[in-house]
């Protein structure tokens, strides 16, 4: 398939240059010496466009896939459609405005995302959180971490075919929304973290429903692993499909669970530690085909080691404050600010000014999303929006491992794949 | 200013200074984390002995900055990690404004590709030797850079072409 003959067929009305550059760029690939030109006698060879529209690509990715009958000959992936621009509108907010921005980055996860931009910033300009925030913080993490488990779940099983168990994890799923709303007031975009600690406290009633759902919540895993473990039709959709060898899973930078299911036990949460995990126990589950099937067994026992961490932490959750109790760091309690002068005058300046890190600062923290290591390095010029932000996300390095998974695998396995790799279009997008 | 560096850090940072002490420029910290400045040109080298060497295997990140300076305007960082030492090290390089040109560290972490892809994108920096370097975010029709500090926040009108929202009428 050469370029003339996919320029002949499409006729694109905008973007004409990028179109042109992607289809170069695909007909490039693997091409080192002048290709022999053997004609193409059966017509077997076909250049498909698939997404961003496409409902199975979980968003807005775009494939384009050369096929060769019903192989995949090569791909190339185009992103970009849900491109906003947060690192620039990160440049013009205060640290605490651009928060609820993170939370639509990750949106599977929003927690997860809150707190990687609260820990960078206490990094950069040396704040102490308080010893409850920071359970608060893991509760609220691991919590996120099962829901966006969960959506993938239901999507890679539906993706191979099984629509009706989709419901059963969004069932489960609901019952998160309805904690984190008791948790932090809001179902989806949470915004719950701040910097110097947490929003508010654990009310009884969150706390209840916690407990509850850490009791009920290994039954429905176990439901799930019946259904699926011994599957014969999910193992042949997934086993030794997509495979990601453990040489290239570091070269390539993959992340998250995805590096895991190839034998890398990394996990920043072990790395270096943040929050309180130095003090809880939980593993780090591995494989080492780096196939669909591991991946998906690395995801499940990482939900039952979050329902463990969330227990401990439920056992060790010491009392005290949630925020820390200094004006220049962090927000005043809303008890303050509406009955003291100082604390209206705080708040004041923590909305206009924000928090200041010291000028020519840097910083990079990292914390272990759902997708991966999620990292955000932080420049300062010492006024109260950051010089440079730049978020380090999961996602986006997990669509590179893609662009070189994909390539001699059948086309009808290519939505299983994307299942598994798991990417979320507006954190890869930024 | 002293460093407080851990053992594998220090022993990575020792044998840097032995065998490219021209090419070194600063070694500091700041926050806890350590930052290596090296010379540009030789950046691919010392990126292959950290990764041959002392297990610097894992490119986690490549993040560019515009430091909005007359002269070697545009700083890039790379954000690696051993594996076996449990650490983590950033190395910079810085370029200029004119021709703002970098080696491409493909070869080292293949990995690197879209994320000099990305630093492109937003800067303009160039990569050489990298082996599809696009833009990767934006449209190649786009003409601007969004990150650098001078690129409006509200951007530029009709830098881009927009959709017909009336799709009926031709």
């Amino acid at each position: 398939m050469k370029l003339s003959d996919i320029q002949s067929k499409v006729h694109s009305t905008f973007f004409k240059e990028h179109q042109k550059k992607l289809y170069q760029s695909l007909e490039d690939k693997h091409t080192t010496i002048e290709e022999m030109d053997d004609g193409d006698p059966l017509s077997s060879k076909m250049v498909l466009n698939m997404g961003p529209q496409h409902p199975a690509t979980h968003g807005v990715l775009r494939l384009v896939l050369q096929l060769h009958g019903e192989t995949i000959e090569k791909v190339k992936l185009d992103i970009g459609y849900l491109h906003r621009g947060v690192e620039k509108i990160a440049e013009n907010k205060t640290y605490q405005e651009f928060m609820p921005y993170t939370d639509r980055m990750d949106y599977l996860s929003p927690y997860s995302n809150n707190v990687a931009l609260c820990i960078a910033v206490e990094k950069i300009a040396d704040v102490e959180v308080p010893e409850r925030a920071h359970y608060i913080r893991m509760i609220g993490c691991e919590l996120a971490r099962i829901s966006s488990h969960l959506l993938w779940l239901g999507t890679m099983v539906m993706d191979a075919g099984a629509i009706s168990f989709f419901i059963w994890t969004f069932k489960e799923r609901e019952k998160i929304y309805d904690i984190m709303d008791l948790l932090a007031g809001h179902r989806f975009t949470v915004s719950h973290s701040r910097i110097g600690g947490v929003a508010n406290d654990i009310t009884d009633d969150a706390m209840g429903a916690i407990k509850e759902f850490v009791e009920t919540f290994p039954n429905e895993l176990k439901d799930y692993h019946k259904l699926l473990d011994r599957n014969r039709l999910f193992f042949d959709r997934n086993e030794a499909v997509g495979v990601l060898k453990t040489e290239d899973a570091l070269d390539i930078g993959a992340k998250g669970p995805v590096l895991r299911a190839s034998g890398y036990g990394y996990d920043v949460r072990k790395f270096s530690p943040y929050a309180r995990y130095s003090e809880v126990e939980f593993g780090v589950p591995t494989r080492l085909e780096g196939d669909n099937l591991a991946r998906y067994f690395v995801r499940m026992e990482e939900m039952s080691e979050s329902i463990s961490i969330i227990q401990q932490c439920i056992d060790k959750l010491p009392k005290g404050p949630v925020r820390t109790d200094n004006a220049k760091q962090a927000y005043p309690s809303k008890d303050e600010v509406y009955y003291s002068m100082e604390g209206m005058i705080h708040d004041f300046m923590m909305t206009d000014t924000g928090i200041c890190p010291p000028e020519g600062a840097e910083a990079y923290h990292a914390v272990e999303s759902p997708k991966g290591e999620l990292g955000y390095f932080i420049q300062s010029d010492g006024t109260g929006h950051p010089w440079r932000m730049k978020i380090n996300a999961p996602s986006f390095s997990n669509l590179q491992v893609l662009e070189n998974i994909l390539d001699g695998e059948m086309v009808a396995d290519t939505v299983v794949i994307i299942g598994g790799v798991d990417p979320v279009m507006g954190e890869a997008d930024k | 200013m002293s460093l407080e560096l851990s053992q594998p850090l220090q022993e990575s940072v020792d044998a840097l200074t032995e065998n490219f002490s021209d090419k070194l420029i600063e070694v500091y910290q700041s926050s806890g984390d350590t930052f290596v400045r090296i010379e540009a040109e030789a950046l691919v080298e010392i990126c292959t002995f950290l990764k041959q060497k002392h297990n610097f295997v894992y490119l986690t990140d490549i993040a560019g900055t515009d430091r909005y300076t007359s002269d070697e305007r545009f700083e890039v960082i790379y954000n690696i990690i051993s594996l076996k030492d449990q650490v983590r090290i950033f190395i910079k390089v810085r370029c200029d404004e004119e021709s703002p040109e970098l080696d491409s560290v493909t070869t080292v972490w293949k990995g690197a590709n879209w994320m000099e892809r990305e630093v492109y994108d937003m800067f303009g920096v160039q990569f050489n030797n990298h082996p599809d370097m696009r833009r990767i975010f934006l449209p190649e029709d786009f003409d601007y850079f969004p990150l650098r500090k001078e690129f409006p926040l509200l951007g530029i009108q009709g830098s881009i072409e927009l959709p017909n929202t009336t799709p009926d009428t031709e």
